[in-house]
This record gives structure tokens, C-alpha cells and sequence, in this order.
């Protein structure tokens, strides 16, 4: 079915808005896409309360992907009582909730909507494909362990003993044999209908379906179907989840909607940063060679000042000695004059004499 | 080369060399058994804690602590604060044998390190904040590499080359705080795709501001943190103008690590108001994260902004050191403390012996290598063919 009118308007509503309105829910970086699951992807519903933890299921995987048999054969039931998780050479585990309770739970990869592992890649080595798997490609991984530190549901394991080739390593959801129509190895194997495969749109109907028939034996809560943005496996359950092991603290969000923000910050930066730093530079140079023209104008400035002060002081006392000079050489005239005045009257004096 | 640089060579055992021959012996057993036997042989990693010390110390911290490049060099070329000029080539040293030995580090961390190079040239996984981390490493260790050359080319007499290097300086500059930028924060933004597996206190959608903001402080905290060090120990390669600008750069960083810090504190106290944890500080973890906050971030704060105002170096550089503590505190607490702080005690990560051997190796590497460089090339002291104080000439 294609998208209803209502929701397409809804979505341009959203378009339109959300950036200018800095709505938090519909922040996606660059685009605001709502990504809901391929199409018709293929999915598991994992009834908890038909598990009888037989591990079949266990057994089953390990036949199918061609894993080493562990130390203890699948036969051995004791194993339930130790809280185990998936491993290198282990993709799923059947777990008692606790000590004593009849109620069992599988684990294995959920094949997010939108993986956690594969957001989180920077090689692209984990793929979430259209058929709803999830998977790993060995060529590219590098070994970063990131996909794990990502895994909200600490799924994946490394091959940390391995010198030379360590692969990341969990479920594929059988993705070989989903491409030849077989059902994952669990789910065949499967002797009470706790595990049961299908499209996870007809899947999340029959599981509300049950629900609805037996209010009585389930917790109105499908689980999977919005946690971290939805997984590909589904779980109902008779008691609450955090009851069986299970996380109810994740929240709805997506994991590329987590890393958005910051991923979105990066052109900001790149555009912005030259620009503002170039502008710095240039108005610390512009005041430097301000400063450095304004000292300049200051030393001349001064230097003129000086010269200036040296030539009236030079001027002052210029004026001063001639003026100095002229008085003296007055004097001296007058003085001569006077002599010659005195020697004019004197030689009748000495003619008279002679 | 200086005479001193001479005599050292032939007295070979001292102390010092003793036992940093002692560390690499045993290092480069560690490395043997690394890459024959698998990580799992010399680490304490398993499923649940993907990552440890070498991560969480030798990328995390070393990539924090040689923010000085960026810092510095920003300052004197960008800001035109030219008082900082001879603490921009010990800052442009350290940050690039940082950057170097943070990629060393990752060899022995991931599993297949010859794939290193695969995010930039073989398969890009653009979502990823590690890709961009990747990118950034990648590009900021060239123009450090080329921001140092330089040095090296003064000292092998390359006189037209590093005549072109010296002209790109600005651009590299520039170049070089955009990177930064980036990749210390995406840094911090690696943890937020993992909200269920932080604790809530370190956890926050600021992540990549305080990471960034606190590599700001961190830096110029390692930058008075390394000059201390190189004046007790290598202060006969240092020129005149390098022992006169050294107290006046300790008390500017200073001055301003302290204006940083006091933002940061602001930020981070933002950050617990929006997500409203202010319960979670009654709790053990909150405790903690108080011991973090206020004792290895107010209070070297407060100690730099008094060292500043009495002008004390002494306080200065108590505080410098402080903060690196602080910076390493903060870095383990997001990445190993309070990751997986949900786990029952005996699924927590302890690293091994042999974890921590491997980070101490990498970091006394990183000092004998800064030790055969400073020795050498014209790092603390300005070669005198291309000395600033000859007009005309500018130097890097």
C-alpha cells in the first residue's frame, strides 16, 4: 500500500516545520526520512511463553552455520541455569530467567530496522539487507569493535583469539537460506511454536492478535516493534520484559537518529570555521599594522616635535646672541667712537705741545 | 647539533636510559605476543567491553592531550598573539608524535591493523562518527607532519623547501583548528550512540561540546605541563628567547584555561540541568562524577586563575598538571568507568598488566623520541640562519 494522504500531507506538515522549528523528533541531520523497515521483510516472532528451553534451537544454528560443537552437548540442560550470552562461536542462547522459573528466552542478533552496528561502521561491513537480515561482511571489517560498544543488546561477538583474521561474528537471521525460501535453522527446529517466521508486518498483526485473544497470558507489549526504532526479531512475553532479561530503558529512537546531531554539525563547522578564522587573522593583522602605523605616525610625530622644539630653542637663542652680539659691537662702536672723539680733541692738544 | 647532544650519546647508562630500555624490551615482547597470539592474549577485553585502556587512554587521552597543537598555533598565527611564537613548535612536536602514536596504538587495538586505511580508500561508512573520526586523524597527522617539517629541514639545511612550507603556515593553520574541531569532538560523540550503556551523568547529548571544549583546556594544560618538564630536564637547548617568553605563555595559557574551564563548568552544569539528573548526584556515581567535576576541574581552575592573579608559576603549574589528571579522569570515566556501568562487578573490564604495559610502552616511546628530536633540531631553541629577530624572516 502506498502512503495515505493524511500522512503525506503529515509529512509535508513535518517538512515544512520541523527544521524551522528545530522539532526534536524529526532532527535527522540533513533529511528528515522516516525509515519504517523494508518492505515486506522477513522477521521472527518469539513467543516466550511456549519456550520450554530444550535448546533445539541452539543446536539447530550451530548445524546450519557450520559452528564447532561446544564442551557440553546440547543434550545437557544444566547449561540453562548459568546466564550465558552470544559468543564468537555462539549466535544464539536459550537462558532460564531465573532459578527457578519455567520461563525461557532465546537470544540472538534482533535485526534492527535501523542497526545500531551498521550506523556505527565505517567500513560498511554490517549491512541491513531488504530481506530484513542483517549482515556481516569479513572483507571489509577492520576490527574497530564499534558495531559492538553500538549494540544496544550486546549481541555481537569478536574472535579475540584469533591473531591474524578476527571476525566480528552473530545471527544472519539465516540470510543464505532466506535466499533460497527456507526458514532460519531455529525457527525448523523449533518443537513448541515458540519461534515462528514471516513477514514482520503479518507478524506484529498475529502478535497483537494474540494478545488480544489471551490478555491473560501476555504483557500488552510487543517487543521489538519500536525499540531503537524497531527490530526484525519479535518477542511477546507473560511477564514483564526487564522481568526476562530484557531492556525496556531504550527508548524509541533509532541510532542513526542519536548520532545525527553531531554528524549534521560537520558542515557547519567545515563552512563556518575558515571563514571566521580567516576574518580573525585578518583583523588581528589589520590591527597590527594599524598599531604599527600608528606608532610610526607617533615617532615621527615626536621627532618632529623635537626638531621643531630644537630649532626654536636654537632660534631663541640665535636672536638672543645676536642680540648679545649687536649690543656688544654697540658698545664697541660707541666705545671707539668715543676714543676717536678723545684722540680728535687730543692732537691739538700735543700740537699745542710741540 | 649541540655539543651537549654529543656527550649524551656516549654516556649510555644512565638511569633514564636504563629504564626506558627496560620498557621497550618489555614492549617489544608485548608486541610479539599481540600479533601472534591475538588480542585476547595480552588484553582483558571480551564481549561485553569491546573496549579498554588502549581506547579509552591511548586514543581517547593521547588525541585530547596533543589538542596544544591546535591550541597553540592557533593563538600565535591566527590570533596574532605573537608572544606564544616559541611555544609553537614544542606544541606542534608533541601533538604530532601524539597523533603518531595514537595510530600506533590503534595497530595493536583493532584486529586487522593493515586495514587501517580501508574507511578513507576502500569502503567509507559515512554514517559512522568514527568514519569521520577516521578522516580527520588521518588528514590533522599530515599537516602536523608538514607543520613540523620546518624543524627538520633547518636542521638538515633544506633552505628552499622550507621556505615554500613557511608560506602555507596560515592555511595549515586554519586547516588544522577545522580538523581538530571535528574529530575532538566526534570523539565524544562516538559514545552517544550507546545512551543505554553510559551513565546518564557522562551521558548527554553535549557530548562532542564538552569533548571538544575540554580538549581546548586540556591542550594548553599540556603545554605548560611539557614546558615545566622540558626546563627541568632539556633547558640547555633552549634559547634566550624561549626561557623569556616561557613564564609570560604559562601565565597567558594560563589565564586563559582558566576562562575555558569556568565555560566548561557552566556547560556541564547546563547539561545536568536539561536532562535533569540532579538526583544521580545524591548517588555513589554521582559522587564521582562530582569528584571529576569539581575536584579535577574547579579546583585546577580556581589554582590557575590564582596563579595568574599572584602571577605565581608555581601554582600555574600544579594546576597544568591537575588538569591532564583531569582530562585522563574524564576521558576513562566515559569510555570504561561509566560505560557498562549497569553490568554486574564480575562482567566488568579490569585491564591487564599487559594493557597497561603496552599504554606505557607507547607513551615512554613518544617521550625518547621528543627527547632525540628536541636534542637535535631547532624545537626550543631558533635555528640562527632563520631567526625572527633578523628582519624579514618568519618561522614556523
Amino acid at each position: 500500500m502506498g502512503i495515505s494522504r493524511r500522512k503525506f500531507i503529515g509529512c509535508l506538515g513535518a517538512l515544512a516545520l520541523g527544521p524551522a522549528m528545530g522539532i526534536p523528533g524529526t532532527a535527522r541531520g540533513a533529511s528528515n526520512k522516516e525509515f519504517a523497515g523494508w518492505p515486506g521483510s522477513l522477521g521472527v516472532l518469539h513467543d516466550i511463553t511456549k519456550c520450554i528451553g530444550c535448546r533445539k534451537c541452539e543446536s539447530a544454528c550451530h548445524r546450519v552455520n557450520n559452528l564447532p560443537d561446544p564442551e557440553t552437548s546440547f543434550e545437557d540442560l544444566n547449561v540453562l541455569d548459568q546466564k550465558r550470552r552470544t559468543g564468537a562461536d555462539v549466535f544464539t542462547v536459550v537462558n532460564r530467567v531465573d532459578n527457578t522459573s519455567p520461563v525461557f528466552i532465546k537470544t540472538q542478533c534482533n535485526h534492527c530496522l535501523e542497526p545500531a552496528c551498521a550506523s556505527a561502521c565505517f567500513v560498511n561491513a554490517l549491512k541491513k539487507t531488504p530481506e530484513g537480515a542483517v549482515v556481516y561482511n569479513e572483507k571489509l571489517c577492520v576490527g574497530c569493535r564499534y558495531c559492538m560498544v553500538a549494540c544496544p543488546f550486546n549481541i555481537p561477538a569478536y574472535e579475540y583469539h584469533k591473531a591474524l583474521a578476527p571476525r566480528v561474528t552473530k545471527c544472519t537471521m539465516c540470510h543464505p537460506r532466506m535466499l533460497e525460501g527456507k526458514r532460519p535453522g531455529c525457527v525448523e527446529d523449533c518443537p513448541a511454536g515458540a519461534l515462528i517466521s514471516g513477514t514482520r508486518d503479518e507478524l506484529l498483526a498475529y502478535a497483537w492478535d494474540r494478545i488480544r485473544t489471551y490478555p491473560e497470558r501476555y504483557v500488552p507489549h510487543v517487543y521489538g516493534q519500536h525499540e531503537m526504532g524497531g527490530t526484525s526479531w519479535l518477542y511477546l512475553s507473560g511477564l514483564p520484559f526487564s522481568r526476562v532479561g530484557m531492556r525496556e530503558d531504550l527508548g524509541t529512537k533509532s541510532a542513526p537518529e542519536l548520532t545525527a546531531g553531531p554528524l549534521s554539525a560537520v558542515p557547519v563547522v567545515v563552512g563556518l570555521w575558515p571563514v571566521l578564522l580567516t576574518g580573525v587573522y585578518a583583523i588581528s593583522k589589520r590591527k597590527e599594522k594599524i598599531a604599527e602605523q600608528e606608532k610610526q605616525a607617533a615617532v615621527a610625530d615626536a621627532v618632529d616635535q623635537s626638531r621643531k622644539e630644537a630649532q626654536n630653542r636654537m632660534e631663541t637663542l640665535r636672536k638672543k646672541w645676536d642680540q648679545e652680539k649687536q649690543s656688544a659691537i654697540n658698545f664697541e662702536v660707541k666705545k671707539a667712537l668715543e676714543e676717536a672723539a678723545v684722540k680728535a680733541s687730543e692732537p691739538s692738544q700735543t700740537k699745542e705741545d710741540e | 647539533m649541540t655539543d651537549n647532544g654529543g656527550q649524551n650519546v656516549r654516556k649510555l647508562w644512565t638511569p633514564f636510559n636504563v629504564i626506558v630500555g627496560i620498557i621497550l624490551a618489555a614492549g617489544a615482547v608485548l608486541t610479539v605476543m599481540r600479533f601472534t597470539q591475538g588480542i585476547g592474549a595480552v588484553t582483558n577485553l571480551d564481549n561485553n567491553n569491546p573496549w579498554g585502556l588502549w581506547i579509552g587512554f591511548d586514543l581517547l587521552c593521547g588525541v585530547a592531550l596533543a589538542a596544544g597543537g591546535y591550541v597553540t598555533s592557533a593563538a600565535c598565527y591566527i590570533f596574532g598573539l605573537k608572544r606564544y611564537h616559541s611555544a609553537v613548535r614544542p606544541a606542534i612536536l608533541t601533538a604530532f608524535l601524539g597523533y603518531a602514536l595514537v595510530v600506533l596504538a590503534l595497530h595493536y587495538d583493532v584486529g586487522r591493523p593493515w586495514r587501517l586505511p580501508y574507511p578513507i580508500f576502500v569502503s567509507q561508512g559515512t554514517s559512522s562518527l568514527l568514519f569521520e573520526v577516521g578522516l580527520c586523524v588521518f588528514l590533522y597527522l599530515t599537516v602536523l607532519f608538514i607543520e613540523f617539517t620546518p624543524a627538520a629541514f633547518e636542521w638538515l639545511g633544506f633552505k628552499k623547501i622550507r621556505a615554500l612550507v613557511v608560506k602555507l603556515t596560515l592555511i595549515l593553520t586554519i586547516f588544522g583548528v577545522v580538523l581538530s574541531t571535528l574529530h575532538q569532538s566526534s570523539l565524544g560523540a562516538l559514545f552517544m550512540i550507546a545512551p543505554s550503556k553510559l551513565h546518564p551523568l557522562w551521558y548527554s547529548s553535549y557530548l562532542p561540546v564538552y569533548f571538544f571544549i575540554s580538549s581546548m583546556f586540556a591542550g594548553m594544560s599540556m603545554v605548560i605541563f611539557e614546558s615545566t618538564l622540558a626546563h627541568r630536564y632539556l633547558s640547555r637547548h633552549m634559547d634566550d628567547t624561549h626561557h623569556q617568553e616561557a613564564p609570560g605563555v604559562a601565565l597567558g595559557f594560563a589565564k586563559a584555561a582558566a576562562f575555558v574551564m569556568a565555560g566548561y563548568l557552566g556547560i556541564k552544569l547546563i547539561g545536568i540541568a536539561i536532562d535533569d539528573h540532579w538526583r544521580l548526584l545524591a548517588t555513589g556515581w554521582g559522587v564521582w562524577y562530582l569528584v571529576e567535576v569539581i575536584g579535577f576541574v574547579a579546583f585546577p581552575a580556581f589554582l590557575f586563575a590564582m596563579g595568574v592573579r599572584e602571577r605565581n608559576l608555581i601554582f600555574v603549574r600544579w594546576a597544568a598538571a591537575w588538569t591532564v589528571l583531569g582530562i585522563v579522569l574524564n576521558r576513562l570515566n566515559i569510555s570504561v568507568i561509566a560505560f557498562n556501568y549497569h553490568l554486574p562487578s564480575h562482567e566488568r573490564y579490569i585491564p591487564s598488566l599487559m594493557e597497561i604495559g603496552t599504554s606505557v610502552f607507547i607513551v615512554t616511546l613518544g617521550i625518547v623520541i621528543y627527547r632525540f628530536i628536541t636534542t637535535r633540531m631547532p624545537v626550543l631553541h631558533e635555528h640562527p640562519d632563520y631567526s625572527t629577530h633578523s628582519p624579514g624572516q618568519e618561522r614556523t
